[in-house]
């Protein structure tokens, strides 16, 4: 397994030591991108990956935690099919989720719910709110995401609400929490471990995605202003170019498939530290 | 001596079993009500009645009435939390929160009162030296809860639940899971919370009810058999499975 690893990861920065040399670290904060003049920069892909994930995970989670929170005091009908609708949620092929973007999603941002946005709820007062309506663009992508994600922050969440002593639980609205005190503030922080491994999960999930991101992203490699504006992720940039990728262009992108390696690693490293920390700090062995 | 709690036909179902038939009991105000009986007699199910904890259940019910300073707590337009804010309830196991000791405590004062940083810290203190566990942690308010010891750990629920000062204290048997020296502490400890709550027990262990309480209850399969003064129930109870139950002939 390790080798496996080691190889990998030998393998990828070889590939992309051209590109390295080439522009070294100024390649991570560069956002020209040329392939005729053979000026290459990852800053709109990095920017892209991290702005998908994060309007991603803001809107699974509430969503995620309410669902939970239902499915788990619901009559035993209602959370088994429930249930079963989540999982087949995470059953749908990425491919698909893109094809409902590119036909449903994105007319509908374009139509609807950007002008909404910016003409009913002016939205557009906020930074990076911008007025442009071509349906196609970080916020699209970041819905996708969201509803790709969703099931599996879901599910980790409904175990920890179940596995939850019932002593505790009782003990929490025993001193008049109400249900959502009680999950939130008690239960949650009981099952802390298992609510941040979901939420990795579905983190390194979004970062990873392809097949739907390109569908809506929009696949333009500038920098975006908004984030209704077309922008591209690593993922996305790897799959558009690699098919006609030689030389120099090549090696950049093996050079961004090293940067994706190191973001999900470090989130992955992240998390184990802060699990440990929180462990510490719970007193626990 | 004022009555604090009066359940009059209270029955109690899980599903379509029956726990509990036509209980009739007073609770008089600042005093210790044991609740003694064989496991499974329903002491713990008709505790769990007065701050309506059994409700987390869909298919638990119970009919009847339990009067609460004069006002049927199992009626519809009782505000629950607030009732259980009122009567106060202490588990089997110690029930930490995993939080540190002071926001153990501090967390029920902040559902239920809008109070400043200072008055809380006050608050507190006072709730932990109610508990008598001042002193065992003044130095550690800021680790884990979690790390107290079993015995702590309970003591540290006590201060919890007085914190946000209820009426009343449920204690479904509290110091079965702890050894008999912090359960002597805890013994004391209710000794002296006694002029200020109105304090009911359940309890496996007679020496205890026979300790502690000014009234006993003598439960057997869901009906209360007897109640009354402890020294009257233990010296010369009425009833005949009373007599046989406290001398031990039955458990």
């Amino acid at each position: 397994m390790l080798l496996l690893v080691a190889g990998f990861c030998i393998q990828l920065l070889l590939a992309s030591s051209e590109a390295w040399e080439r522009f070294g670290l100024g390649f991570l904060v560069s956002s020209e991108w040329d392939p005729a003049a053979e000026q290459f920069g990852a800053l709109p892909s990095i920017i892209g990956t991290i702005v998908t994930t994060i309007i991603a995970l803001l809107i699974a989670l509430p969503l995620a935690f309410a669902a939970a929170l239902y499915i788990v005091d619901a009559p035993k009908k209602i959370s088994i099919i429930l249930g079963y609708a989540l999982d087949l949620l995470a059953a749908i092929p990425s491919v698909i989720y893109g094809m409902w973007g590119l036909f449903v999603l994105a007319p509908l941002m374009q139509k609807t719910i950007q002008p909404f946005f910016v003409n009913t709820l002016h939205l557009d007062a906020i930074p990076f709110v911008n007025s442009n309506y071509n349906g196609f663009g970080l916020f699209s992508a970041g819905v996708i995401l969201s509803v790709m994600i969703l099931p599996y922050i879901c599910a980790v969440l409904r175990d920890v609400l179940q596995m939850t002593p019932l002593v505790l639980k009782e003990a929490a609205y025993g001193i008049g929490c109400t249900k959502l005190e009680a999950s939130k503030d008690i239960i949650l922080r009981y099952g802390i471990r298992g609510v941040l491994g979901g939420i990795f999960i579905g983190l390194g999930r979004a970062l990873g995605e392809t097949m739907a991101v390109l569908f809506v992203i929009g696949n333009m490699m500038n920098m975006p202003a908004g984030i209704f504006d077309s922008a591209t992720t690593i993922s996305a940039t790897l799959a558009n170019n690699f098919a006609e990728a030689d030389g120099l262009q090549r090696s950049v992108l093996f050079a961004l498939g090293v940067i994706l390696l190191l973001m999900c690693l470090s989130i992955q490293i992240g998390s184990q530290w802060f699990l440990h920390a929180t462990k510490a700090k719970r007193g626990e062995k | 001596m004022g009555i604090k709690i009066q359940t009059q036909n209270l029955n109690f179902f899980y599903g379509n079993h029956q726990a509990l038939f036509d209980n009739n009991l007073v609770i008089p105000a600042n005093q210790i009500t044991a609740v003694i009986g064989p496991s499974g007699c329903g002491k713990s199910t008709h505790l769990r009645v007065y701050n309506r904890i059994f409700e987390l259940y869909r298919e638990q019910k119970a009919t009847g009435e339990v009067i609460i300073d004069g006002k049927n707590i199992l009626d519809n337009d009782v505000d629950v939390l607030e009732l259980r804010r009122k009567v106060g309830m202490i588990f089997q196991k110690p029930t930490p929160f995993p939080m540190s000791v002071f926001d153990n405590v501090a967390y029920p004062l902040n559902l239920h009162y809008k109070l400043d940083k200072k008055a809380i810290e006050e608050r507190v203190e006072q709730a932990l030296r109610g508990a008598s566990l001042w002193d065992e942690v003044k130095d550690k308010l800021y680790s884990s809860g979690l790390a107290l010891s079993g015995g702590q750990q309970q003591r540290l629920c006590i201060a919890r639940t007085i914190a946000s000062e209820p009426e009343i204290l449920l204690m479904d048997e509290p110091t079965s899971a702890i050894d008999p020296v912090a359960t002597l502490k805890i013994e004391e400890l209710m000794d002296s919370l006694r002029e200020r709550f109105t304090i009911v027990i359940v309890t496996h262990n007679m020496q205890q009810a026979a300790r502690i309480s000014d009234q006993t209850v003598f439960f057997y399969k869901g009906r209360i058999i007897e109640y009354g003064q402890t020294k009257d129930i233990f010296t010369n109870p009425k009833n005949k499975q009373t007599e046989e139950y406290i001398t031990g002939r039955f458990s």
